[in-house]
């Protein structure tokens, strides 16, 4: 292939409109339409006795009021539960407006539709609900105790238990081989509740056709494809009558995959029973207290390990906090439990978990989904084993690593998508002599020996992690040359900010031999695309762009045969370049993309001159087969799709240096390092923004971020002043350097990118908090504060 | 969040707009900069009936530098005091504090009155206002105005001595005086958060180049700013011998801050007692000329 | 009986003009419309965004008589008369894009692009002020501004990028 645009830093496709104003985003739609708002719990558990909208009535501006009372059948019922898993035996969803009970702060009780928002608002404010305050259960220790029920028929507030275990390869149990082991620990480990928090809040806009009727419906979501179904259920609508369409979305990092919010149910459903168009645009403390956290568990591991720190049995409980509601199932605690083993092998290992209801916000995948929290807990026990023995921690490390020529890795265990753990390439040792260059590892102790003549107190700390990414079931790609010569590429998943238009027309030039500027892209439209699962897991470059590859291939192999055709050549002897199908190594004779589009769609009818060398008169065909082929179409255009057998793992390594300050205990991070391997790169500009940002949420993760619940149940940071996302001078400089083991997996052998920045964060800020203290540091986040009083309670 | 409805009134002068303010009763709030109104309104947590704004009062965006002092008129924004070089020569103190109030985009609109009136105990300027000794100046409908001092300004959290009806127009900020150096401490949890704990130091020395007055004022740790005269605890020794560890000590044990989500009781108290000694170790070396301080650490 | 979006009887509604890149808008509203829902909205002028509505996260940065304000923390009515730049109006007269907007697409510093505009706006002022600015002025003057997606590190580049695009071009950035 020559138009080599695979792997090439290609500038972004997307930002000449982003950059001057003209991105259309979900509130920028819908100049003229009503306005949503909604009354929201104040109390984290309460019954409701009695909802009062009277004074409401006259409010200026008013449209609509709804309750759970006035929602139609199907509407009416509980959301969906989207991840269904036999584990998860007390699965438990929201009403779209709360049903007698709320079960959090900021649970949708009354929906008011006003001429706008401040009406609205006003509005809300007028109905009075009159709440018989429940007790509130809050954290998960409280939570299990079972004293008091988020829901009364879910006993001990257990959504799901479920334990997974791998025999040491001699058929031992996890405990059996840590009580037989040489050396042993046990010790706890807590995460809190950060969230995804992108900047741009969730938002719905509809619009009813009723004398077509037909609606479309604007989400700023991960998944338009299914969005629609399920708002074609909820409302009994034909599905070829709903279209929904994710316009440019300003972050999602998980917690837009969930769906239908109740919102995306009750504003088509309003704006079909007005007849008018409504949108609900979510500000930002409805985000906090309306939409989904992640992160929080507590951990108990014990482990045991021989002379060298190879583990040779591990076994961690897990209780996970999961909110109020469980509609995305308990696929974060899964990935806690699986993916905790890295690029680790390990001798035996056993782990439960159980997934606990709050009287708190549900949690939703973040960024990472219960990655963070595994990696946390696999690279501490590397930490304590480490010190334990006296050893060095990177070498403790490479002890335990899975070597290059094991792949294919089987770890016996069965991930997210219900398919066997098997890593399916990576070169970790490597990886490490890579990182430990970068960060200059082997010398860091007469760094920090330098510093403490000085007074100053540094650290450094590593973390490594294995990434299941690119999870199936399948994503489709559909491609279309018309005949302008340009080529139209669409994919169902939808794109928040990862630079899809670009990657996916870099795949589509490179595959058909054209130049970038005349291919376009398409997401998340489902008038363009109908089959799609959604954008999450670091999954969107894997399934869409192999399914967008081999499309290409379809429509390439197309155009080389009808091509041939025209030139009286062997398609074998045919390549494309710059848009021009020629026999190779002879530049003269050609056909452009544009005639091969215009031939491939045999035609009655010339509608400009182009056309006419299609006509049935034109004299080119052959007059012996039908104008179109058995088993052809018309048309220069391919559709295909791609459903892996299983994850492609991509993997990664950070190191960082950090100082505290004896006297504040502020904490500062000086360097900050990664390798990672995401397989081939399809354009490495792209890959080193998804690190930095990943790695950036992770530093808010380890240092800044948590969601602070007091007992009644109240969030009582909901907001920007006191949720601390890391602005430019919190966030370190961070260098990269990249490993490329292709996946066999796939076609174009990448894996995926998005997530990994964040994953190993807080385990290499706690690695190394705790080597400039001397304290071990086992709860995440950790902000000066708790440093202070950890020196404290440590007397040092 | 979109704020609640309020009649608008914007007057043009200062008669005016004290006349205006006067009809409203108690129900009316100037509207300055906003940036710290707005936020409030916008989640309902303020619903003034009545919004007396005093960004068309031109005659009140002053900054006045003159040997005593500086007048700080009731529209002039932080972004304005802070570049003024004229300031930063006759009182230092405020430019090294603005530098910590918020980021630079909200600075181009917040104004260093608003802040004072605000009287919020986590604020940097109320803790400069207490130090120094300065005052604000109180106007009102048919009343000459009065300037009252700092140290009977700020009542308690956002309590400010403002009576209905009454707007403060200038706030002054007393100069250095000779062998004074000044030094403005804290730290936030993020670049730009309002402190977890500060300190603004102002220490005095003597011919001798002894301590002859020491003293702070600490912001997050009480309901006003704590203003703590710490000349004797210095016990008027050069800065190099003084027991600074010593003085951090008193400075812990007199104030007494309370913990929240960002931190506990006693973090703050140690940090102020840190903080302390830091800004007062920087105030008594720029007192004695010995420059190259700027850097807090 | 209403205003152009339809604002009740109940509230005194208020003629605002303002200059808006270069023209001169106006629209009825009430005395509480916040200016970014005022350019948003009434103006139709989308490209400033808004993120918190509390002042933090800086989306909806719009330029006030050419100094970086939030819009979201300022009335529409206080400003009547002034001065307004947005993101629509940063790039030439011939639409060319400001070298801002250039640098950042060459050095990636956008992903989603929400907080783009806020960032662009805040770092034209920025560069006006003073043009050469060390890494330590850069990180500083864009400390106001939240970005969830890109980690800073190619926003930091692009605004080096910015000043040196200016430089080439020989002209101001604003
Ligand atoms: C994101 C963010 C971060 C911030 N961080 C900090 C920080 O770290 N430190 C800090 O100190 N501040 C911080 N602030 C607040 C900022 O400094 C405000 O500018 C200041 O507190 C208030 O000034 P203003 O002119 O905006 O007042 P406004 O918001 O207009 O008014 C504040 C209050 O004072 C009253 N008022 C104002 N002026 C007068 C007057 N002349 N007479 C009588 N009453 C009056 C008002 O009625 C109102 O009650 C922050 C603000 C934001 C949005
Ligand atoms: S929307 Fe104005 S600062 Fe966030
Ligand atoms: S690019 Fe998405 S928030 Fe900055």
């Amino acid at each position: 292939m020559s138009t080599r645009l695979f792997g090439e830093p290609v500038a972004r496709r997307e930002d000449g409109r982003l950059v001057t104003g003209q991105g259309r985003y979900l509130d920028d739609l819908g100049h003229d339409a009503l306005a949503a708002a909604f009354v929201r719990s104040p109390h984290a558990h309460a019954r409701i006795r009695d909802i009062d909208v009277s004074a409401a009535l006259d409010a200026d501006g008013l449209v609509a009021i709804y309750t759970y009372e006035d929602l139609p059948e199907r509407v009416r019922d509980p959301l969906p539960l989207l991840i269904p898993h036999p584990a998860l035996t007390h699965g438990r969803t929201a009403y779209p407006l709360a049903r007698d009970v709320v079960r959090h702060v900021g649970e949708p009780v009354v929906m008011v539709v006003a001429r706008d928002r401040y009406l609205a608002e006003d509005a809300a404010a007028l109905i009075e609900v009159d709440y018989e305050q429940l007790k509130p259960v809050v954290g998960v220790e409280e939570a299990v105790q079972g004293a008091h029920l988020v829901h009364q028929d879910v006993p001990g507030n257990v959504g799901a238990h479920l334990v997974q275990e791998v025999p040491s390869p001699g058929g031992a149990g996890a405990e059996q081989e840590v009580d037989a082991a040489p050396h042993r620990l046990s010790f706890r480990l807590d995460i809190e509740r950060s969230a995804s928090m992108p900047l741009e809040g969730r938002g719905v806009y509809a619009r009813w056709d009723a004398d077509d009727g037909s609606l479309r419906v604007y989400s700023s979501t991960q998944t338009s494809t299914s969005v629609r179904m399920a708002v074609a259920a909820k409302l009994g609508l034909p599905l070829p009558k709903v279209e929904v369409i994710a316009p440019d979305v300003g972050g999602g990092f998980g917690v837009k995959i969930v769906h239908p919010w109740p919102e995306e149910v009750l504003v088509p459903w309003a704006a079909m029973l007005l007849g008018r168009e409504v949108k609900w645009t979510e500000d930002r403390r409805e985000h906090f207290v309306a939409s989904a956290h992640e992160r929080a568990q507590v951990q108990q591991v014990r482990v045991g390990f021989d002379d060298e720190g190879r583990v040779l049995g591990l076994s961690v409980t897990i209780l996970h906090d999961h909110g109020a509601y469980t509609p995305y199932g308990i696929i974060v605690p899964i990935i806690t439990a699986t993916q905790l083993l890295g690029p680790y092998k390990i001798g035996a290992y056993r782990v439960e978990f159980s997934s606990i209801y709050t009287n708190t916000v549900q949690v939703t995948p973040y960024r990472g989904a219960g990655r963070p929290q595994a990696v946390f807990c696999m690279e501490r026990t590397m930490d304590k084993i480490a010190a334990y023995l006296g050893r060095d921690r990177a070498q403790v490390r490479a002890a335990n690593f899975i070597q290059p020529d094991e792949f294919p890795y089987d770890q016996g265990l069965l991930f997210q998508d219900g398919r066997p753990l098997i890593y399916d390439s990576g070169d970790y040792p490597e990886s490490l002599r890579l990182l430990k260059e970068l960060v200059g590892w082997d010398d860091f102790h007469e760094v920090k020996a330098e510093a403490a003549r000085h007074g100053r107190r540094l650290g450094i700390g590593i973390g490594c992690y294995v990434e299941g990414t690119g999870v199936g079931p399948y994503e489709g790609g559909h491609v279309q040359v018309t005949s302008d010569g340009r080529v139209h590429v669409s994919t169902g998943l939808t794109s928040q900010g990862q630079g899809h238009e670009t990657v996916f027309a870099q795949i589509a030039a490179t595959e058909l031999g054209v130049p970038l500027d005349r291919v376009s892209v398409v997401t998340g439209d489902t008038r363009r695309f109908g089959y799609a699962v959604g954008t999450f897991a670091s999954r969107a470059a894997v399934l869409s762009g192999n399914a967008i590859a081999l499309a290409c291939r379809k429509v390439r192999e197309k155009a080389l045969r009808v091509a041939a055709e025209a030139l009286e050549a062997d398609p074998r002897d045919l390549e494309i370049e710059d848009g021009v199908v020629r026999v190779a190594g002879n530049p003269g004779a050609g056909v452009p993309l544009a005639t091969v589009a215009v031939l491939s769609n045999p035609l009655r009818y010339a509608f400009d001159e182009e056309a006419v060398r299609a006509t049935q008169f034109a004299g080119t065909a052959d007059l012996s087969r039908p104008p179109v082929d058995d088993g052809d179409e018309p048309g220069l255009e391919g559709r295909d799709y791609y459903s892996p057998v299983r994850s492609t793992f991509a993997s990664g390594m950070h190191a960082a240096v950090v100082e505290t300050d004896p006297d504040t205990a502020e904490i500062r991070i000086l360097r900050y390092a990664v390798v990672h391997d995401c397989g081939r790169m399809i354009n490495p500009m792209i890959v080193e923004g998804q690190i930095h940002g990943g790695v950036a949420q992770g530093v808010g993760g380890a240092l800044y971020e948590r969601m602070v619940y007091d007992g009644h149940g109240q969030l009582l940071n909901a907001s920007f002043m006191d949720f601390l996302m890391p602005y430019a001078t919190e966030v370190p400089y961070i260098q990269t350097a990249h490993l490329e083991t292709p996946s066999p997996l796939n076609p174009l052998g990448i894996k995926g990118a998005g997530e990994a920045g964040v994953i190993p964060v807080s385990a290499v800020i706690a690695s190394a908090v705790e080597d400039a203290e001397g304290i071990p540091v086992d709860r995440m986040p950790i902000s000066p504060s708790e440093l202070h009083e950890l020196r404290r309670t440590s007397r040092r | 969040m979109k704020p609640p409805p309020f009649d608008y009134h914007a007057p043009h002068d200062l008669d005016e707009a004290l006349a205006v303010l006067a009809g409203t009763g108690g129900d009316g709030k100037v509207l300055a900069g906003g940036q710290s109104l707005i936020p409030l309104m916008n989640m309902r947590l303020a619903a003034p009936a009545h919004l007396v704004d005093i960004n068309r009062l031109a005659g009140l965006a002053t900054v006045e530098a003159g040997a005593d002092g500086v007048r700080v008129g009731a529209l002039a924004r932080h972004a304005e005091v802070e570049r003024s070089e004229r300031v930063a020569q006759v009182q230092p103190l405020l430019r090294s504090a603005l530098g910590h109030v918020a980021h630079p985009v909200i600075r181009n609109r917040g104004t260093v009155v608003g802040s004072l009136a605000h009287a919020d105990p986590s604020a940097e300027l109320p803790a400069v206002l207490a130090v120094l000794g300065g005052s604000v100046r109180v106007a009102r409908h048919g009343a000459p105005p009065r300037d009252v001092p700092a140290g009977e300004f700020f009542l308690g959290p956002l309590e400010p001595a403002l009576a209905p009806g009454e707007l403060a127009v200038s706030a002054f900020f007393p100069a250095v005086p000779p062998r004074t150096g000044t030094a403005f401490v804290e730290v936030a949890r993020r670049h730009g958060d309002y402190a977890m704990a500060g300190v603004a130091a102002v220490v005095t020395l003597d011919d001798d180049q002894r301590i002859a007055a020491a003293l702070v004022a600490c912001v997050s740790a009480g309901p006003v700013p704590v203003v703590l005269d710490l000349t004797a605890a210095c016990g008027r020794r050069p800065a190099a011998s003084t027991d600074w560890a010593a003085v951090a000590a008193e400075v812990r044990d007199r104030v007494d801050p309370d913990g929240d989500i960002h931190a506990t009781a006693g973090y703050r108290r140690h940090l102020t007692g840190v903080l302390a000694r830091r800004a007062l170790r920087i105030a008594a070396a720029e007192a004695a000329g010995e420059y190259g301080w700027t850097d807090e650490r | 009986m209403s205003g152009k979006r339809g604002w009740p009887v109940g509230e005194a509604l208020h003629e605002v003009s303002l200059t808006v890149n270069g023209v001169v808008r106006q629209a009825r509203v009430p005395a509480r419309r916040l200016l970014s829902d005022f350019l948003r909205h009434d103006l139709g002028l989308t490209g400033t965004h808004v993120g918190c509505e509390h002042g933090v996260c800086g989306c909806c940065t719009v330029l006030l008589d050419g100094a970086p304000v939030r819009s979201c923390l300022t009335f529409a009515v206080t400003v009547a008369g002034q001065e307004i730049t947005t993101v629509e109006g940063l790039a030439g007269p011939d639409g060319e894009p400001s070298p801002v907007q250039r640098a950042f697409a060459e050095c990636h510093a956008l992903q989603c692009g929400f907080c783009t505009p806020g960032f662009l706006c805040t770092v034209t002022a920025l560069l006006r002020d003073n043009p050469e600015p060390d890494e330590l002025h850069i990180v500083e003057g864009i400390s106001g501004n939240l970005c969830r997606c890109t980690g800073y590190q190619n926003i930091v580049k692009a605004v080096g990028r910015a000043a040196e695009l200016a430089r080439e071009g020989g002209e101001g950035t604003a």
